[in-house]
């Protein structure tokens, strides 16, 4: 059975060391920093290109911002995906209720063409992480959903989802279509091939205006966390420093 | 006014996440002025009423609710929420509390606030600090509307650890949930055999790009064994594929709260310090004094972690062989 699966990525910026905030407190200072696809969610583009290599089928990829988030589509389609769309913004930011709205509109309109099997959604995006958007996207289409997918297999009709818990691991059998929440780890993303760049460039981008209105939560400000106070113990250098890591250890219970 | 907790349990089995949001919510119901209630979903949880400091326990029982299901349980919340008109609705920011509360939401189409550090009542809704970037970052946010959900940031609040000291009245609520929301209760289970893991371990030897290769984590492993810990490992150790992502601790890996983190040629990076930062200390062992990880530790030993680790693990062996 030939699949066709959707993923959605965001832009995020590519954290260093530090985060820094700009002047009016809205958004990350990005002057300094590179942008990238969220993690979990350029795994998530690995898993579908990798279920369609051996199932047959299409990866859409879809993204909800300005159009320099044709950045991340470009890179999704040089890595296996064949078609991309972009939800455009005004570059604010958008919450998750609005997002969710946004990415449903665009869905009702691509699947006038038929249906995904697989919408795929990260588990969280890195940046604001409001741990919702793909969960509100499946109930909206009123399909099944679990998040936090470390493995996504298909048989038959089903996907079948593993995911990590506290007393172990869990499988879910879901009926397709579904939609699944992914997370890092889930596959190891290739590196773009010089062919795929080649071929991602001449992909037409479509794109989608969004008329959703903002939800109930917003932004208000943001800032760095208090910074943890530099007041390191040195224990020693190199292994003298081994009795002194002991006692340590010996003030904590270690016999 | 009522503050509904929704307690997270395994089969019956109470999740310590739930004694923290017990936690988190009685310093938010006193400001919102809210009572607080539990819910527990699934009769497999009916006996863990008395495990709970709260006015009200409503126990949800339904065929559906047999095992964990992310729909069957956001829907119960949902009904709960309508059938008692609640306006305020709070779990642990674990995977399942977000995921059930973000089901909830999405099916009463209301606002839901993911990993709070506070909340506050504001004239028409609430105002909220919550961790981005996995805790790098502090968010103010407001949220508006007569029905608000939240969860409170894992390990952001003490667990209590008083029992009920009252016993709590408990009430039955049957939520007629549609059966085909059984399509997503878990089907299928992997028990962990035995053994510590990386979440509830109490020692965490990890090791970063300074560890070489996978070979290089055999002395991080013979530590860890003598502690009765686990090994753990930074986001460029699984992009490297020395070890699998299972040991990742970081914002897309594994949070760890361990007593001691040993923390073994890591740089300290944003990604990985946001999942270590949970832990009681932490020692760094590198090269580096500038490094990251170093400036941010509780203690630091400055050499190269290939022989300062089997040092320590002969330390602990010398000891071990006087006692005995």
């Amino acid at each position: 059975m030939a699949l066709r699966i959707l993923v959605c990525v965001k832009r995020v910026p590519a954290p260093g060391a530090r985060i820094n905030i700009t002047d009016d407190g809205l958004a990350v200072d990005t002057a300094f920093l590179g942008f990238t696809t969220s993690p979990h969610e350029e795994c998530a583009v690995e898993a579908a290109v990798q279920l369609v290599e051996a199932h047959g089928g299409s990866v859409t990829v879809l993204t909800v911002g300005t159009s320099e988030a044709e950045e991340q589509l470009r890179y999704s389609l040089s890595v296996g995906a064949s078609a991309a769309v972009l939800v455009t913004t005004d570059g604010t930011d958008w919450d998750p209720q609005r997002t969710a709205t946004a990415i449903l509109d665009a869905v009702q309109v691509l699947e006038a063409n038929g249906v995904f099997d697989l919408v795929l959604f990260g588990n969280e995006s890195a940046d604001s992480g409001g741990f919702q958007v793909g969960v509100r996207c499946a109930v909206a289409l009123g399909r099944p959903m679990v998040n936090g997918g470390k493995g996504l297999v298909i048989d038959g009709e089903f996907a079948i989802v593993r995911r990590e818990a506290d007393a172990g691991q869990e499988v879910y059998r879901l009926p397709m279509p579904a939609v699944v929440g992914v997370k890092e780890g889930i596959s190891l993303p290739r590196y773009p091939s010089m062919k795929g760049r080649l071929a991602s460039k001449k992909v037409e981008i479509l794109r989608h205006e969004s008329t959703a209105e903002a939800g109930g939560q917003r932004l208000v400000t943001l800032a760095r966390a208090a910074e943890v106070a530099s007041s390191t113990v040195i224990l020693g250098h190199g292994t003298d420093a081994a009795p002194a890591v002991v006692d340590l250890l010996e003030s904590l219970g270690v016999r | 006014m009522m503050l509904l907790v929704v307690v997270e349990h395994d089969r019956g089995v109470l999740a310590p996440a739930t004694q923290e949001a017990l936690t988190g919510a009685r310093s938010i119901a006193q400001r919102l002025g809210a009572v607080i209630c539990a819910l527990t979903i699934g009769a497999a949880a009916d006996g863990l009423a008395a495990e709970l400091d709260v006015a009200t326990v409503y126990q949800a029982h339904d065929d559906v609710l047999g095992d964990y299901g992310p729909e069957a349980w956001g829907e119960t919340v949902a009904a709960f929420v309508r059938a008692h008109n609640v306006p305020y609705v709070l779990a642990c920011g674990t995977d399942r509390g977000n995921e059930v509360l973000a089901q909830a939401a999405a099916r009463l189409d209301v606002p839901f606030i993911a990993n709070c550090s506070d909340v506050r009542p504001t004239g028409s809704g609430i105002a909220v600090t919550r961790v981005r970037w996995g805790g790098s970052l502090l968010e103010e946010a407001t949220a508006e509307g007569t029905r608000l959900l939240f969860s409170v940031t894992h390990h952001a609040f003490e667990a209590a650890t008083s029992a009920s000291a009252n016993t709590p009245s408990v009430e039955v609520f049957e939520p007629r949930i549609d059966p085909k929301l059984a399509r997503t209760v878990v089907a299928d289970r992997v028990d962990r055999t035995a053994g510590v893991t990386l979440a509830t371990a109490p020692f965490v030897v990890g090791g970063g790009r300074g560890v070489g290769s996978p070979e290089g984590f055999a002395p991080l492993e013979e530590l860890a064994a003598l502690l009765g810990g686990v090994v753990g490992c930074s986001r460029a150790v699984t992009n490297n594929g020395w070890r699998n992502h299972t040991d990742q601790v970081g914002q897309t890996g594994t949070r760890i709260a361990p007593d001691l983190y040993f923390a073994c040629g890591i740089s300290g990076a944003i990604q990985h310090w946001v999942g270590a930062m949970a832990s009681k200390q932490i020692l760094a062992i590198n090269i580096d004094p500038q490094a990251n990880m170093v400036s941010r530790a509780d203690y630091a030993v400055i050499g190269d972690l290939h022989q300062v680790v089997p040092a320590i693990s002969a330390e602990i062996k010398r000891r071990r062989a006087e006692r005995s």
